[in-house]
């Protein structure tokens, strides 16, 4: 244990000096608060970052982004229960790209530590520190699952602070003790029965020092949190009236398209748009040096036009095909790890001279992923010279407003960005290739608005994929489970391709999402060891819902069933035995989703059940899944699942973001595979790339825990247990063990 | 030539090969109906021409004889009609970027089959894709809706 524990500690210094060290920063500037954005207008007030007051109410503005996650409406529930608003009395907005809204957390769930140990003191340094960074690099990122975590504390800090200052105004106004007043659904009471509003208090607040720390509520007296409240964007969304960035609409606005080249990374060499020139309602071509675009009067009429260029593309800077690709991977093995974030015991020694009989040895295979979001990439832009408007729904304000402006070469200041709804992100909208992209073609047009829309073929085929995996896992097991583990995983990464891509440095040393979902797991095993290899590849790969756990899960999730199958063990058993002592609320989950299927190890015939359990962005959360066999082939019938999230603010929305993140997970187990050939994809829209729909959906129960200390988001969670339980269960019905993804495969689906 | 939209008459010039999505879309600034995929295959852009569920990225204007409903002639956030109702009581969407097309291929089939089985509604709503997996509630929507619809 002492050795296990000086190897994390020296590895956890690497990463995070590395990850500093890249940045060069003064440790004072860490202490300075950022500004308020916020330009009030005529007759409005801001108190704070998050709060603008005008002649027509409050309105709370949102860090993160709004995707789907619901988590504008917990967001602005935070504020809203420390300030005392009436529930939907209020609008919310997503924030400007600004300091004020970096996302604290997210780099401190990069370190290279298993999250469900304490931290050490010097671990907490660490991560006091990684807290102030984003804000000096503006890292205003919604990812990681790390929203909540982040605004928890932080945005019922802003509420209560700003009743403090509303009413110490009124307590001015009326020359009364503060102490006498009380509120209530945002008005400020006197005992004499005067009131004022919040919307009239506000002008005369605006001098008035908040404090530092106000006191906030217990949990035992919240109206909000704690409760599953209505979503603040429901009627929007059923009426066609939520504004995506899709729909944003100019005046005199045209329309535009691109195609870039389709082997990724490659060069254009030459292109003719005669035939595209002639078409009516064509405005204009723009070479976009690696690609084409069109601007014209509809987007249709530039979809097609964009088609009828002739265009000789260049080769791709990695091999053409799926199975050299694969090998490449492979061969990464053969280099010595990048890191080895678990080392408990000694592995060598276990695996010197085992009994042939005891050793469980497998590999494991997962392809590359598109992220598909309902809404394909877009962005509108208006270009003037001198200054440039953006429209453009997005996981990173502050990146993609830079981008824009260095495309277009403007300073960034000179660059306004707004977020509208994002139909969906999955980690696809972090990156910021479609907004430079529509700067560029806006700048082929000054003064003119210009929304670039990318066919859905051009999307699935310009993703940044979930990257292809190999895992080579062996056992030395025992009578009751396994006493020695090694996994290695081979992938090219993300982090590193992601970090050069959006910050322009790679941190060095210990790659934590490569092999997160396989070290960080709480399972107690004597000599338990798990390496990452980095696979040099230069595929377009970035953040896909739960990153590395998505395919780690799937591996070492599967390989925990092969060996409680290879002893004749009950999976959930094995599991909960090597859990004990080490992480309760994991075993917790465990044990409740076991309860919830009545889970009993057996099932009759033509009914298959699976297990599986992953640790990740703080979250235990342990899924159990059901097949059916039928005429038309195999069905998913049923799932359950566990999580625990620490402090469970909206249990309704925690529930559905669990269902979202095992559909979004089963649709990649059973159907999800990038592959290329010539270089390119060759998937290209939903009917070969496609995903659950209503009738192969499993119905899906799911019970939250609180028994965590820490609160965890949920974004991501439920996605990766859902791929190996499902193989699991697949397992269970016919004997055979479906080692790669997908499993469509291997097995029919009805 | 001319199309009657939620009820209102619409001039517009523009070819006939044109897809209906995109004369909403984009000629008409009607961007409640979304683009999804452009080849019939999820559904965002259902609509309904004479009462039917179409997909109208794959219809052209020209061939469209009668009249049109997007999802802003269903209902508006002060007029919400029941099965807005029904999806906002359920919680249904997410990101919502596919629930106009969802909500006019339910409408339709409500209009066919007033109480429909679960069988049912999984033959009428598997076009409709849904990134965000919102089809336990979706289901639950429809069947509620049906429900008041039928005054239960
Ligand atoms: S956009 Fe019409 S079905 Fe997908
Ligand atoms: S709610 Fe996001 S795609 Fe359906």
């Amino acid at each position: 244990m002492g050795r296990a524990r000086t190897i994390a500690r020296r590895s956890f210094l690497i990463g995070s000096a590395a990850i500093l060290g890249g940045i060069a920063f003064g440790a004072y500037k860490l202490e300075q608060e950022p500004e308020n954005p916020l330009r009030p207008g005529k007759g409005e007030t801001t108190l704070n970052p998050y709060l603008l007051i005008d002649g027509q109410g409050i309105t709370i503005i949102t860090p993160r982004a709004e995707m789907g996650q619901g988590n504008q409406t917990t967001l602005a529930a935070l504020v809203a229960e420390e300030l005392d608003l009436a529930w939907g009395s209020f609008r919310i907005m997503h924030g400007p790209p600004a300091a004020a809204y970096a996302n604290s957390t997210l780099l401190t769930a990069g370190l290279p530590v298993k999250d469900y140990e304490e931290r050490s003191s010097i671990q907490q340094m660490f991560e006091g520190i990684l807290k102030k960074v984003p804000t000096l690099l503006a890292l205003q990122a919604t990812g990681g699952s790390s929203a909540m975590p982040d605004a928890f504390v932080k945005m019922r800090l802003v509420g209560a602070a700003a009743r403090q200052v509303l009413m110490a105004a009124a307590a001015r106004k009326w020359n009364v003790p503060v102490g006498t007043l009380s509120t209530r659904d945002g008005v400020v009471h006197e005992p004499g029965g005067r009131r004022a509003s919040y919307v009239e208090l506000a002008p005369l607040a605006v001098d008035i020092e908040p404090p530092a720390n106000p006191p906030l509520k217990p949990a035992s007296q919240w109206r909000y949190l704690g409760k599953s409240v209505p979503r603040l964007d429901q009627v929007a969304k059923v009426t066609g009236t939520a504004a995506y960035g899709i729909d944003t609409r100019l005046d005199g606005m045209l329309y535009a398209t691109i195609r870039i080249n389709p082997r990724l990374g490659g060069e254009m060499l030459s292109f003719d748009a005669s035939e595209a020139e002639k078409m009516p309602g064509v405005r204009k071509i723009v070479d976009l040096g690696n690609g084409v675009g069109v601007i014209a009067t509809n987007t249709w009429l530039a979809f097609q036009a964009v088609q009828a260029i002739q265009v000789e593309w260049g080769a791709a800077p990695y091999p053409p095909e799926t199975d050299a690709i694969m090998a490449r991977i492979e061969q990464a093995f053969e280099e010595a790890p990048n890191s080895s974030l678990r080392n408990d015991g000694d592995t060598e020694a276990a695996f010197s001279a085992p009994a042939p009989d005891d050793v469980v040895e497998a590999e494991y295979r997962a392809p590359f992923l598109a992220h598909t979001t309902m809404e394909p990439m877009n962005a509108t832009a208006l270009y003037t010279r001198d200054s440039m408007r953006v429209w453009v729904g997005n996981q990173s304000p502050v990146i993609n407003r830079d981008k824009a402006a260095e495309a277009v070469g403007l300073p960034s200041k000179a660059v306004e960005l707004i977020t509208p709804f994002l139909g969906g992100g999955f980690g696809r909208r972090s990156e910021y290739d479609f907004t430079r992209y529509a700067a560029l073609m806006a700048k082929a047009m000054p003064g003119t608005p210009v929304k670039t829309t990318w066919r859905r073929e051009e999307d699935i085929t310009h993703d940044y994929y979930r990257p292809a995996a190999i895992a080579r896992f062996r056992a030395v097991m025992g009578k009751d489970g396994p006493v020695a583990l090694e996994g290695k995983i081979a992938a090219p990464s993300v982090t590193r391709q992601s970090s050069l891509r959006l910050a322009g440095f790679a941190p060095p040393g210990p790659d934590r999402g490569l092999v997160e979902g396989a070290f960080d797991q709480p399972y107690g095993i004597a000599d338990y060891r798990v390496d990452g290899h980095f696979a040099n590849l230069d595929i377009p790969i970035g953040f896909w819902r739960s990153v590395g756990n998505s395919y780690n899960g799937f591996f070492h999730e599967s390989f925990m069933d092969e060996m409680a199958h290879a002893r004749g063990l009950d999976p959930v058993k094995m599991r909960l035995r090597l859990m004990k002592g080490v992480h309760e609320p994991s075993r917790l989950v465990l044990e409740k989703v076991a309860t919830m299927a009545g889970w009993t190890g057996k099932t009759p015939e033509g009914i298959g059940r699976g297990v599986a359990f992953t640790y990740s962005f703080g979250a235990p959360t342990a899924e159990i899944i059901e097949v059916r066999d039928g005429p038309d082939g195999i069905r998913i019938t049923r799932a359950w699942a566990a999580t625990d999230v620490g402090v469970a603010l909206d249990p309704r929305n925690i529930r559905a973001q669990i269902m979202s993140g095992i559909i979004y997970g089963l649709s990649a187990a059973v159907m999800g595979e990038i592959t290329f050939s010539d270089g390119m994809v060759e998937q290209e829209n939903f009917p070969d790339y496609d995903a659950l729909r209503m009738n192969n959906a499993p119905r899906i129960d799911v019970e939250v825990l609180e028994n965590k200390t820490r609160i965890s988001g949920i974004g991501e969670p439920g996605t990766p247990p859902s791929m190996p339980a499902l193989a699991n269960a697949l397992f269970d019905l016919t004997g055979k063990r479906a080692r790669n993804l997908p499993l469509n495969a291997m097995f029919d689906f009805a | 030539m001319e199309l009657t939209i939620n009820g209102k008459k619409h001039r517009i010039d523009v070819p006939p090969d044109m897809p209906l999505l995109w004369v909403l879309r984009d000629e008409l600034g009607l961007v409640g109906t979304k683009f999804g995929c452009g080849v019939a295959a999820c559904g965002a852009c259902t609509v309904h021409v004479g009462g039917q569920a179409v997909r109208s990225c794959v219809t052209p204007v020209g061939e469209i004889k009668a009249p049109v409903t997007t999802i802003e002639g269903i209902g508006t956030p002060d007029r919400l009609a029941v099965i807005q109702q029904a999806w906002i009581d359920h919680q249904v969407a997410q990101c919502g970027y596919c629930q106009s097309g969802q909500i006019m291929q339910a409408a339709a089939l409500l209009a066919e089959n007033p109480s429909p089985t679960n069988l049912e509604i999984d033959a009428a709503m598997q076009g409709n894709l849904c990134r965000c997996g919102t089809y336990p509630r979706i289901r639950a929507a429809i069947h509620d809706a049906a429900r008041r619809l039928r005054g239960g």
